[in-house]
C-alpha cells in the first residue's frame, strides 16, 4: 500500500472552506495534548483558555476589543493580497497612523467638539498610507520588492515613535517618562457601553468589514484584483493596470493600518508610547489567510486570535503557564492551515503496490 | 455509579469548592511583569522577591509575565483585581496609567506600582536608588581601570538612566580624577545583539571597564570574551563573565514585598511613594570579585555602611557638569528633585547626550 499525493484536476473548493476549520479543530487537539505534556489537566486547560475569559459581559468585551485593530488591519491586507500584493508592514503603517491621530490629539488639546476625532480618524488613516505609499511608490517606480521594503519600514516607524514619545511628543509634565500627555476627552472615542473599554473603533471596524466587502466582491475594481491575483497575465491581456493594484492594495493596507493605530491611541491607550502596536500588525496577516481573504472569516478569524491572547493570559494567571502559550497555539494555527491548505490542489491516493 | 452516588461526589466536590473559596484560603497577591521572568534582569529580580514573600508570609501569588505596556496591561490587572488578590505589584513604568485606572474600581485592593509618578487613594509608589550602586562600582572602575577610559551601554536618556551613568563617573573620578566615560545608546531596553555590538564598540575604543543599563546579560559576555573587566545589573551576573564581572548592582525587592503585605494583612497599609536605597535593604552589591584587591574590598564595604546610614551621598557637591557648570555647591547633596530631572551629563562623561 502507498499513499500519495496527488494533484487534483481542479483546486477543491470545498476544501479551500474546509480547510480553516480543520486547522482549528487540530489546533484545539494540538493544545489538549501541549497541556497534558505540560502536565496539566487538559479538560481544565480548554475551559481556562477558551470559556473563561468569555465567562461575563466584561470578557466579552474584551475580546471585541482586542480583535477590533485585527478586523481593521486584516480586512485591509485582505484587498491587496487578493491580488498578490503583500504589504507585510503594515505594523508599522498601525504605528504611524497612531502617531498621525497622536499629533492631531496633541494640537487640539484645547478643543472640545467632535471634529478632533473626525481629524483624528482622517489623520490615522493618512498618517498610514503615506508609510504604505513608500514601498507602493519604489515597487511601481522600481520594482522593489515590497515584501522586504514594508517589512523593513515598521523597524523605521518603531525609531519614529520611540525618537518622538522621547522628544517632541514627550509629557512635559511627565518627568521624562517616554509618553505624551493623556489626551482629553474630546479627542477619546466613545465607549459603546459603560464599564467596559468597547468603544466605537468596533463599529468602525464593522463599517470597514462591510465596504472591504462591497470592494471585494460588488465592485469591479475587486473584481480585477481578484484576476490578478488568480491570472497575472490574464489580468494584463484584459488591460488591467498593475500599477493601479498595486497602489490600491498598498494603500487599503495602510489605511486601514493607521486606522487601528488611531483607535488603540485614541480608545485603550489614551495616549501615545512606544507601544502604539502589538503585534496587530503581524497576527493579522496570519488572521487575513485563516480567513481566506473574506472579510466574513476575518471577523471570526480575528474573535478566534483575540481569544486565544485573552486565553494565554488566563492560562498564566490560572494554571502557571508560561506566556509563550498564546504564540504556541498561534503558530499551531497557522501550520495546521498550511498543512490542510496543500489538500486544496492536492488530495491523498491509497494506491496498491504495482510491479513495475 | 448511580445517579445519587454522582450527586453525592458532586455535593461533595461543590462544597470543597466553596469551602477554599472563602475565608479559608491564603490571601493570594497579584504580580505583573513586563518581560520573561528568565534567569537575569528586571524582572528576575522581581521574581526573586515574589518567591521570598511566597516563603516568609504563607500567601500565596501568581504572575503574568511578558506583559506588554499597553492596553493589555489593564485586562491582567484588572482580572487580578477580579478574583481578589490583595495586593498586586505592576513592576514596570508602563503600567502605571492603567494601574490607576483599575485601582479607582476595586478600592479595596492595593496596589503598588514600581518607577512612576502617579499615587492614587489605594496605588503606592516603589523605586529604588540604584544610583548609590552605581557610585561604588564607579568607584571600582576608576581603581581598576588601566586605559582610564570607561564604558557604559544604556538604553534611553531618561533620568533613572542618567543618574546611573553620572553617578558611576562621580564615582570613578573620587578616586582616579583622570578616568573618562564614553556612553553608547542603543535605544532598547533588551536588544542583546546590539548590546554586544555596543559593548564591543566601547572596548575596542580602550575602555577596559565597562557596564551597561539595559537588560540582557550580553555586556558582561562580551567583555568576558574580551578579556576585560565589566560590572552586571539588576541582577549578578558573575556566571555569564565569572572572570570579567566584578561586581553588580542588584535590585532587592523582597523585604518591600513582605513589609507592605504584612501591612495590607494588618490593615495599616497606606499608599506612599517609597524611593528607598541602601538604607532600606532595596539596593546592594553582588559578592566582590577576588581580582579587586582586598584593601580596596574593604574600603568599598565601609563605603556601603556609609551609603546605609546616609552619610556618603553619591551626588554631594561640588557636582559639576559637562559644560563646567556647578550644579550642586560644595556642602550641599543634590535634591530628589533635581534627580527626577536629569537630563545631562557630568564632568567626566566624554559623549554627548542625544538628542
Amino acid at each position: 500500500m502507498w499513499i500519495r499525493l496527488e494533484r487534483r484536476p481542479e483546486a477543491s473548493h470545498l476544501m479551500s472552506y474546509a480547510s480553516p476549520a480543520i486547522a482549528i479543530v487540530l489546533m484545539l487537539i494540538g493544545g489538549l495534548l501541549l497541556f497534558a505534556f505540560l502536565g496539566k489537566n487538559p479538560i481544565e486547560g480548554f475551559k481556562v483558555f477558551f470559556i473563561y475569559p468569555l465567562s461575563d459581559l466584561y470578557g466579552v468585551s474584551e475580546l471585541l476589543l482586542k480583535a477590533t485593530p485585527l478586523m481593521l488591519v486584516a480586512v485591509g491586507l485582505a484587498v491587496g493580497f487578493r491580488a498578490n500584493v503583500w504589504n507585510i508592514g503594515a505594523e508599522g503603517q498601525l504605528i504611524v497612523g497612531g502617531i498621525a491621530a497622536s499629533a492631531v490629539a496633541l494640537y487640539f488639546q484645547e478643543s472640545e467638539g467632535a471634529h478632533v476625532l473626525i481629524l483624528m480618524v482622517i489623520a490615522g488613516c493618512i498618517g498610514g498610507m503615506l508609510w504604505a505609499a513608500i514601498p507602493a511608490f519604489l515597487k511601481t517606480r522600481f520594482n522593489t520588492n515590497e515584501i522586504l521594503v514594508s517589512l523593513m519600514l515598521v523597524y523605521v516607524a518603531q525609531f519614529l515613535v520611540s525618537w518622538l514619545v522621547h522628544g517632541p511628543m514627550m509629557d512635559p509634565d511627565g518627568f521624562n517618562f517616554p509618553q505624551s500627555a493623556m489626551f482629553e476627552d474630546s479627542a477619546l472615542l466613545p465607549l459603546l457601553t459603560e464599564d467596559t473599554r468597547l468603544n466605537l473603533a468596533f463599529v468602525l471596524a464593522l463599517g470597514a468589514l462591510i465596504v472591504g466587502y462591497v470592494f471585494m466582491f460588488r465592485s469591479f475594481a475587486g473584481f480585477q484584483m481578484q484576476v490578478a491575483g488568480y491570472a497575472k497575465n490574464a489580468a494584463r491581456y484584459a488591460g488591467f493596470s498593475a500599477r493601479r493594484m498595486i497602489w490600491i492594495g498598498m494603500l487599503s493596507g495602510g489605511a486601514m493600518a493607521g486606522l487601528a493605530g488611531m483607535a488603540e491611541v485614541s480608545g485603550p491607550m489614551g495616549q501615545i508610547t512606544e507601544h502604539v502596536s502589538n503585534n496587530y500588525g503581524f497576527a493579522a496577516i496570519i488572521v487575513a489567510f485563516v480567513a481566506r481573504l473574506n472579510p466574513v472569516g476575518i471577523f471570526f478569524a480575528s474573535l478566534l486570535m483575540a481569544l486565544l491572547y485573552l486565553g494565554g493570559e488566563q492560562a498564566q494567571q490560572y494554571m502557571n503557564l508560561p506566556s509563550s502559550i498564546s504564540n504556541v497555539f498561534q503558530g499551531m494555527l497557522l501550520l495546521f492551515l498550511l498543512g490542510s491548505d496543500v489538500f486544496i490542489n492536492y488530495r491523498l491516493r491509497w494506491k496498491k503496490e504495482v510491479a513495475v | 455509579m448511580t445517579l445519587t452516588k454522582i450527586i453525592n461526589k458532586l455535593a461533595l466536590v461543590a462544597l470543597l469548592g466553596a469551602m477554599t473559596g472563602t475565608g479559608m484560603a491564603a490571601d493570594n497577591v497579584g504580580f505583573v511583569y513586563v518581560s520573561p521572568i528568565g534567569d537575569a534582569g528586571w524582572t528576575y529580580q522581581h521574581d526573586l522577591g515574589r518567591l521570598q514573600l511566597e516563603k516568609e508570609t504563607g500567601v500565596t501569588t501568581s504572575f503574568v509575565e511578558n506583559v506588554a505596556e499597553g492596553p493589555d496591561a489593564e485586562r491582567v490587572i484588572r482580572e487580578m483585581a477580579k478574583r481578589g488578590d490583595k495586593v498586586i505589584f505592576a513592576t514596570s513604568f508602563g503600567f502605571m496609567n492603567y494601574a490607576l485606572k483599575v485601582s479607582k474600581t476595586f478600592r479595596k485592593t492595593a496596589f503598588v506600582h514600581a518607577t512612576g509618578y502617579k499615587m492614587g487613594k489605594n496605588m503606592g509608589l516603589v523605586n529604588a536608588r540604584f544610583y548609590e550602586g552605581r557610585y561604588l562600582t564607579g568607584v571600582i572602575a576608576g581603581e581598576m581601570t588601566q586605559s582610564n577610559v570607561l564604558g557604559y551601554v544604556a538604553a534611553f536618556p531618561i533620568p533613572e538612566v542618567m543618574q546611573g551613568i553620572n553617578a558611576f563617573i562621580q564615582g570613578a573620578r573620587s578616586v582616579n580624577p583622570k578616568a573618562e566615560l564614553r556612553v553608547i545608546w542603543v535605544n532598547s531596553w533588551f536588544d542583546p545583539g546590539k548590546e554586544r555590538q555596543a559593548a564591543l564598540t566601547l572596548l575596542s575604543q580602550e575602555a577596559d571597564v565597562i557596564t551597561h543599563h539595559t537588560d540582557s546579560t550580553a555586556v558582561v559576555q562580551a567583555a568576558e570574551d574580551q578579556g576585560k573587566y565589566a560590572f552586571g545589573y539588576h541582577s549578578d551576573m558573575a556566571k555569564y563573565g565569572p572572570t570579567a564581572h566584578l561586581t553588580a548592582t542588584t535590585h532587592l525587592w523582597g523585604d518591600y514585598y513582605v513589609k507592605t503585605v504584612k501591612e495590607v494583612q494588618a490593615g495599616t497599609w497606606k499608599p506612599a511613594s517609597l524611593w528607598g536605597g541602601y538604607k532600606e535593604g532595596m539596593v546592594a552589591l553582588a559578592p566582590l570579585n577576588k581580582a579587586i584587591p582586598a584593601g580596596l574590598q574593604g574600603r568599598i564595604r565601609d563605603m556601603e555602611k556609609q551609603m546605609t546610614a546616609g552619610t556618603l551621598h553619591p551626588f554631594a557637591g561640588p557636582v559639576i557638569d559637562q559644560a563646567g557648570k556647578t550644579i550642586v555647591p560644595a556642602g550641599q547633596n543634590m535634591t530628589d528633585d533635581q534627580l527626577n530631572s536629569m537630563n545631562y551629563y557630568l564632568q567626566g562623561v566624554v559623549s554627548k547626550v542625544p538628542n
